[in-house]
């Protein structure tokens, strides 16, 4: 079968050999892949496996040591700052201004990404009734539920139609429910064509994915759609791959 | 080894805690398992006599949380949800210190601690501060049981951790168990349900049902069907909408779909979704999990809520 090159702007994210080194430690170790338009990747690793390198730097927040990527047609080693205005970002750790409330943070965001006033205010609008948080719009963020927090934080994450949006552990410690809407909204944004990156604790949702990479120690070792990937390692199971691929000597006890 | 009698607590507005019932036996691993804000932290905090009970009264080895603290304050063991050893001290330094506190030795008790400890020994130079999270977290937990405790809290031990590191943890649990040691821990993982002993299952302040996990699921009252077919993303909205809809849940690669009818036949509902152009359609009957059983609490809970 013949390879095709890549037309330009095909990939939202084209990553090739990427790699970063801090003094001799390689946290990244010439890691390839792409993602597609409108696709739910996953980005799996174990604590330390170099995902959150990996995505700083394709956030335009690290400069790799070696490699080439492009993001939303930007190349991340000249263009950073135009790759950050086409990209949105939530973790689970930093995501709104706990003493603004809702509406503060998505004037403060949109601005931050160049909206004008008169969109701002037609999208807010539109959005809290969508979140159903019209009551709790002039609520400080920091006294909502941890729930309604990560929802409202996506929201202002691809509040500016950003092309991929970065999302690091977004619903850990969530409640099952609110979880399980959390995707849902991923998945309508994913719709839309925005494409998502995704990492996460909870194999289960590795399976909403539409393609995953497994990181062991700097490198992605395992790549392709849950579907694909269960057959190829002979699992029933995310978790049970991602055991053995990040632990082999790990006996499994759930 | 615990007892737990209507405890509330309020902050302000926001009920914390709501009427919490619960006795643990000794020997018991003991899950309490909800969602941030359900009210896990403030409940341990009490227990382990940092926080007052605005109402009830709880007993940890037969010693009042509230009147007899000081001398609780000897026997358990604790390891908070954020790590909370001093960062500039050595591992060495750092298991010194609280063995000291408690007024005993590390070799004393070293047997207690020996398998955990002995995976972190090689770095016992090294400051805590630089450790990572897997062996930060097996430091603690040397730490809060250096002094021989009888019961031992754990604050969300696992939060955050990758899947891999949550099973090596777990082990250690079940190791100090045969130490005959009770263990208070709680998690957001459902998945660690199956781990304990018995489990309370907490979502805004109230208790859902606590009981071993076999039991949970026992009672749980409607089939549960696995349900996949060849259009992922359509199913759920098909599911959702089909006429005897009791719930239908993302589970990993397959939707977990209860039916309001006993009678249910899953032959009418693949003839519905094949009218909806879905292929490759597959209907297990499975047995439910704990997420399940959580999923149709919460409901019922917010069902009497909005009545």
């Amino acid at each position: 079968m013949q390879t095709r090159q890549p037309m330009p702007n095909e990939y939202s994210i084209d990553v090739q050999n990427l790699t970063k080194k801090f003094g001799a430690f390689t946290a990244v170790n010439e890691i390839s892949f792409n993602t597609k338009k409108g696709e739910i990747f996953g980005f799996l690793g174990a604590n330390g496996a170099g995902k959150s390198t990996a995505m700083k730097m394709l956030c335009g927040l690290l400069v790799p040591s070696s490699g080439q990527a492009t993001v939303a047609s930007f190349d991340i080693n000249k263009e950073s700052e135009k790759v950050k205005k086409r990209i949105g970002y939530m973790s689970q750790k930093f995501s709104l201004y706990q003493d603004l409330t809702a509406r503060e943070n998505i004037r403060f965001f949109g601005g931050i990404y160049g909206l004008s006033n008169k969109q701002i205010k037609e999208k807010t609008d539109e959005l809290m009734e969508r979140l159903h948080l019209t009551d709790f719009a002039n609520t400080q963020v920091g006294d909502l539920p941890l729930g309604w927090k990560q929802k409202l934080a996506f929201s202002v994450a691809v509040f500016h139609g950003p092309e991929i949006v970065f999302l690091d552990e977004p619903t850990g410690g969530v409640d099952p429910v609110t979880r399980r809407e959390f995707w849902e909204m991923i998945y309508a944004t994913a719709k839309l064509g925005t494409t998502i990156f995704v990492t996460t604790h909870y194999m289960d949702e590795s399976e909403y994915c539409d393609r995953v990479s497994i990181m062991v120690d700097g490198r992605i070792e395992a790549l392709g759609s849950p579907k694909e990937l269960k057959a190829k390692y002979h699992v029933k199971s995310m978790d049970e791959l991602f055991l053995q691929l990040a632990r082999p000597e790990t006996v499994k006890i759930f | 080894m615990i007892q737990i009698h209507g405890i509330s607590k309020s902050f302000g507005n926001v009920v914390a805690l709501q009427d919490i019932n619960i006795e643990v036996q000794e020997g018991e691993i003991f899950g309490l398992i909800g969602p941030d804000g359900s009210g896990k932290t403030t409940l341990i905090r009490i227990l382990t006599t940092l926080l007052l009970p605005d109402s009830g009264t709880a007993t940890v080895m037969g010693l009042d949380v509230v009147k007899e603290y000081k001398n609780l304050r000897r026997v358990f063991g604790y390891m908070p949800g954020r790590f909370s050893l001093y960062e500039d001290l050595t591992v060495e330094e750092n298991l010194e210190l609280f063995a000291s506190i408690f007024g005993t030795t590390v070799e004393a008790n070293y047997h207690l601690i020996e398998d955990i400890y002995k995976q972190i020994e090689p770095f016992k130079s090294r400051r805590a501060g630089k450790l990572s999270g897997g062996m930060k977290q097996k430091l603690a937990l040397s730490c809060a049981m250096i002094h021989q405790p009888k019961v031992i809290f754990l604050d969300e031990p696992t939060t955050g951790v990758d899947p891999v590191s949550r099973q090596e943890f777990w082990k250690m649990l079940k190791s100090l168990k045969k130490h005959g040691i009770s263990i208070f821990v709680s998690t957001p993982y459902m998945d660690e349900a199956s781990l304990c002993d018995r489990i309370a299952l907490i979502q805004d302040g109230k208790l859902l049902s606590i009981d071993t996990p076999t039991a949970i699921v026992g009672q749980y009252e409607k089939e549960v069907y696995a349900i996949v077919s060849n259009k992922k993303h359509e199913l759920l909205q098909d599911l959702r909408r089909y006429k005897d809809v009791e719930s239908a849940f993302l589970f990993g690669s397959h939707i977990h779909y209860s039916d309001q009818k006993v009678s249910f036949d899953p032959r009418e509902l693949i003839q519905y979704l094949e009218q909806l152009g879905h292929g490759e359609i597959e209907v297990d009957k499975i047995e439910p999990t704990i997420e399940d059983c959580f999923l149709a609490l919460m409901g019922n809970a917010n069902k009497t809520a909005d009545a």
